[in-house]
C-alpha cells in the first residue's frame, strides 16, 4: 500500500467525523483534494525538483491524526516559553493542528484585524474565507491535496484595508502527543490592500522521542501597497518531519519578506511558490538551514514574474555538516511580458564534512530581452586564509569555525525586519552553532536569557 | 628572542626557502628587502604558520621554543604577530566582536579572566588613537569595504592592540599614499620599546625613511644573501637589485 492511501482510506472511511469537527467552507475543497488524489503517484526521490526528498517514506510510518479532536492538551500553551520570547505579548498557539482559544491573546490589536482560529473564521465569514481560501494553492501539488483532504483547522490572519499592525504577531506551533502524530496545519493570511503587519512563526516539537510529521499548507495574499514580512524559525527534532508548501500572490506596488529558517530539524521539504500579480510589487525570500548528525533540509522555490516591473531577491544558505543533506532548487520564471523585471537569486553552501552532501540546482527561464536577472551557485568550505587570518590573532580553530559560520549566515538574519527578533536569531544561531542543544527541548530555562 | 636556522619551506611542492638564517634580539628593527619572488612573504607566511606552506628542514626558536610546532593561534599568544600584505576581509564578522574574541583568547591561554566589556571599550578607544583609525569601521565587518589606507592601519591597530613582542609587517607600506605611509610609520614607532623587535618586509626603500631599521637584510632566490646596516637599503635604492642578483648569481 503505497504511502498516501492509509490517508486516503482514512478519509474515505470517516469523512464525517472530519467535516463535523470542521467549517463548511473548510470541508467544501475536500472533494476536489480527494479526486487530485486520485491515481496519483508521490514523485521518487531523484524526480525532477525531488533530487534529496523521499515523500514516500515520510508519509509512512503509522502517524495517528486527530480528526475526531480529542484530549486536546492545552497545558503545554499556559507553560511554553518559546525561544523568541516577546515578540508579541500573548503568541497564538497551535497545539498539532488545532487553534489554542486564549482571549488575552488578543488583547492590544487594532481594528481591522481578524486573527485567530481558521475554522472560527470559516464559520462566521464564509463569503470572505471561501473567496481566497485554496486559491492560490495548487492541488495538482499532491502534498497541497493531502492538506486540504484533512485540514480541519488552523491559523487565520485578515488585516483590513489601510491597517497597520506595528508589533510583530507570533504563532507558536507545538508538536505534542503521547504517540507519533500528523498535524494537518493550514495558513491563510490575508492582507489587504495598504495594510501591513509581521508575523513570525515558530515551530516547536515537545516530545524529542516520538516520530512527528507536519503537513503544512501556508497561503499568503498580500494587496495593492501593502507590506507584509513572514519569518517562519523551525525548532524540532531529528523525529520531526515536515513538509511545507507556502503560496504567495502579490498585488502592485506590495512589499513582501518571507525568510524561512531551519536551526533544528529532522526532515525538512519546504516548498515556495511566490507570484506577482501586479506591477511594481518587490520580494525578497531568504531562506537557512543550519544541518548536521543525519538531518535533512530540501528547498523548492519558484517565482513566478507575471507581471512587469517587479522585483525579486532570492537568498538561500547551507550549512551542512557531519552525515547531513541539503538540497536547493529555485526557478525564476520571467514571462513574456514582464519587462523591466529584477529578479536575483543566489545559493550558497558550507559543506563541513567528507560525508555531507548538497545539492544544488539554481534555474532561470525568461522570455523576454528587457530584465536584470541573475542567479549563482556556490558549495564549498570555508576560505582557510580567512581561518588563519583569524589564527595569527590568537583565535584557536573552533572559535574561528564559530565566527565564520555565524558570518556566513549573517544577511540571512539581517534580512529579518525587525530590531528584537535579529538580535535574538543571530543569539541563536551562535548558540546552534557553538553545539548547544535545541534550548526548546527544555524550554524553561529560555526566559531566563536576556531579551 | 628569534633565531632561524637554516629554513627551508615549501608551497605545494615548490621550495621557495632554501636555507634562511636570521637572529632578532629585543629592541632591534629588521628590514627583510629583495626582489619580487625572492620569498620575502613565504618567509612571513611561515613563521606565523600558515598551514599552507610546509617547513621542510631547519628550525625556528622563539624564545627558546620551537616556533614551528606551534599552531598559528599560539604562536600569537606567545607574541609573535603578522601583519598582512593584504589583510583578510571577513564579512559578517564585526571588527568589535574578531577584537574582543582575540584579546579574551589570549587571556584565556594565560589564565586570565576575560576583560569587561568597559575594560575592552577602552581599550580600543585608546589603541585605536595609535593609528588614528576612525570609530566607525569598529562597527563594520573585518576589512570589507576598508579602503587599501584602512586596511593596513587596522593591521597596525591590531598590532597595538595585541602587544607583539615581535611584529612582521609584510609590505605594510605597499598601497598606500604619503600620508597613509606617515601614519602606519608613526604608529608603529610608537609602539616600538626596548623588549621588543620588528621585521619589516618591503620592496622600497621609502618605508625606512620613516621606520628605521637596525639590519637590513637582503633576501634573493629564498636565501639571505646579504645583511647590512641602513646604508645598504639607501644602496639598493641607488643601484636597484640587479647587481646583487649578478654577483649572487655569478658565485652559483
Amino acid at each position: 500500500m503505497s504511502a498516501l492511501k492509509q490517508y486516503i482510506d482514512l478519509f474515505r472511511d470517516h469523512r464525517d467525523i472530519i467535516d463535523s469537527h470542521s467549517a463548511p467552507a473548510i470541508n467544501a475543497l475536500r472533494r476536489r483534494a480527494f479526486d487530485a488524489l486520485d491515481g496519483v503517484e508521490l514523485p521518487k526521490p531523484g524526480a525532477d525538483n525531488y533530487e534529496n526528498t523521499d515523500l514516500e517514506t515520510m508519509l509512512s510510518p503509522d502517524y495517528g491524526l486527530n480528526i475526531a479532536r480529542l484530549n486536546i492538551d492545552v497545558n503545554p500553551a499556559a507553560t511554553f516559553h518559546c525561544d523568541v520570547p516577546r515578540i508579541s505579548s500573548h503568541p497564538f498557539i497551535v497545539i498539532n493542528d488545532s487553534y489554542v482559544e486564549n482571549p488575552r491573546t488578543y488583547e492590544g490589536l487594532p481594528e481591522g484585524v481578524e486573527v485567530g482560529s481558521l475554522k472560527e473564521f470559516a464559520l462566521k465569514d464564509p463569503a470572505t474565507f471561501a473567496h481566497f481560501y485554496g486559491k492560490e494553492a495548487d492541488m495538482a501539488n499532491p502534498m497541497v491535496a493531502l492538506n486540504t483532504l484533512l485540514a480541519q483547522d488552523g491559523f487565520y490572519l485578515r488585516v483590513k484595508k489601510g491597517v497597520r499592525i506595528e508589533k510583530p504577531l507570533q504563532l507558536v506551533n507545538i508538536l505534542q502527543n503521547g504517540m507519533p502524530l500528523m498535524a494537518v496545519r493550514r495558513l491563510l493570511v490575508i492582507i489587504e490592500d495598504n495594510a501591513s503587519a509581521k508575523l513570525l512563526v515558530c515551530d516547536h516539537t515537545q516530545n524529542p522521542d516520538l516520530e512527528f510529521l507536519s503537513l503544512e499548507t501556508v497561503e499568503i495574499f498580500v494587496g495593492e501597497n501593502a507590506e507584509f514580512d513572514f519569518y517562519n524559525l523551525e525548532e524540532s527534532t531529528v523525529k520531526t518531519q515536515r513538509i511545507s508548501t507556502l503560496y504567495l500572490a502579490q498585488k502592485r506596488d506590495s512589499r513582501v519578506v518571507i525568510d524561512g529558517i531551519t536551526l533544528y530539524n529532522g526532515t525538512t521539504r519546504n516548498e515556495y511558490y511566490c507570484r506577482f500579480e501586479g506591477e511594481n510589487a518587490s520580494l525578497r525570500l531568504l531562506g537557512m538551514g543550519i544541518e548536521d548528525e543525519c538531518r535533512k533540509v530540501s528547498t523548492y522555490s519558484r517565482i513566478d514574474h507575471a507581471v512587469p516591473r517587479c522585483h525579486s531577491d532570492e537568498l538561500f544558505k547551507f550549512s551542512i555538516d557531519e552525515e547531513a543533506r541539503g538540497a536547493f532548487t529555485g526557478r525564476i520564471y520571467v514571462a513574456e511580458g514582464a519587462v523591466k523585471t529584477e529578479a536575483y537569486q543566489s545559493n550558497r553552501n558550507l559543506v563541513g564534512s567528507d560525508t555531507a552532501r548538497m545539492e544544488s540546482k539554481p534555474e532561470l527561464e525568461i522570455y523576454n530581452d528587457d530584465v536584470k536577472c541573475s542567479h549563482g551557485s556556490a558549495i564549498g568550505q570555508l576560505d582557510p586564509l580567512q581561518m588563519f587570518y583569524m589564527r595569527t590573532r590568537g583565535i584557536d580553530e573552533p572559535t574561528a569555525l564559530l565566527l565564520l559560520k555565524q558570518a556566513f549566515m549573517a544577511d540571512i538574519i539581517d534580512g529579518v525586519r525587525v530590531e528584537a527578533l535579529r538580535d535574538r536569531l543571530h543569539l541563536l544561531v551562535e548558540r546552534r552553532f557553538a553545539g548547544a542543544v535545541s534550548a526548546c527541548a527544555s524550554c524553561a530555562g529560555c526566559n531566563k536569557l536576556p531579551e | 628572542m628569534l633565531k632561524v636556522s637554516d629554513l627551508h619551506a615549501e608551497i605545494n611542492g615548490k621550495e621557495i626557502l632554501k636555507g634562511i638564517n636570521l637572529e632578532v634580539k629585543p629592541g632591534e628593527v629588521h628590514a627583510i628587502m629583495g626582489p619580487n619572488g625572492s620569498g620575502k612573504s613565504t618567509l612571513s607566511m611561515v613563521l606565523a604558520g600558515n598551514p599552507a606552506y610546509t617547513p621542510t628542514s631547519g628550525s625556528a626558536e622563539f624564545y627558546g621554543k620551537d616556533l614551528l610546532a606551534m599552531p598559528p593561534e599560539v604562536r600569537s599568544h606567545e607574541g609573535l604577530f603578522l601583519g598582512f600584505q593584504y589583510p583578510v576581509e571577513i564579512p559578517g564578522v564585526s571588527m568589535v566582536n574578531f577584537m574582543r574574541a582575540a584579546v579574551n583568547a589570549k587571556r584565556a591561554y594565560f589564565n586570565e579572566p576575560p576583560m569587561t566589556a568597559t575594560e575592552f571599550l577602552k581599550m580600543m578607544r585608546e589603541k585605536r588613537a595609535v593609528v588614528e583609525l576612525d570609530n566607525k569601521l569598529a562597527s563594520r565587518s573585518v576589512n570589507e569595504g576598508f579602503s587599501g589606507g584602512e586596511k593596513k592601519r587596522n593591521e597596525i591597530f591590531q598590532m597595538a592592540v595585541l602587544e607583539p613582542k615581535l611584529s612582521i609587517l609584510d609590505e605594510t607600506d605597499s598601497g598606500l599614499d604619503i600620508d597613509a605611509l606617515r601614519i602606519v610609520a608613526e604608529g608603529v614607532n610608537k609602539l616600538k620599546t626596548e623588549n621588543n623587535a620588528t621585521i619589516v618586509i618591503t620592496h622600497y626603500q621609502r618605508l625606512l625613511d620613516y621606520i628605521k631599521p637596525d639590519f637590513v637584510h637582503i633576501l634573493y632566490k629564498g636565501k639571505i644573501v646579504m645583511t647590512g646596516g641602513p646604508e645598504l637599503a639607501l644602496d639598493l635604492e641607488e643601484r636597484g637589485y640587479d647587481w646583487i642578483k649578478e654577483q649572487v648569481d655569478k658565485e652559483g
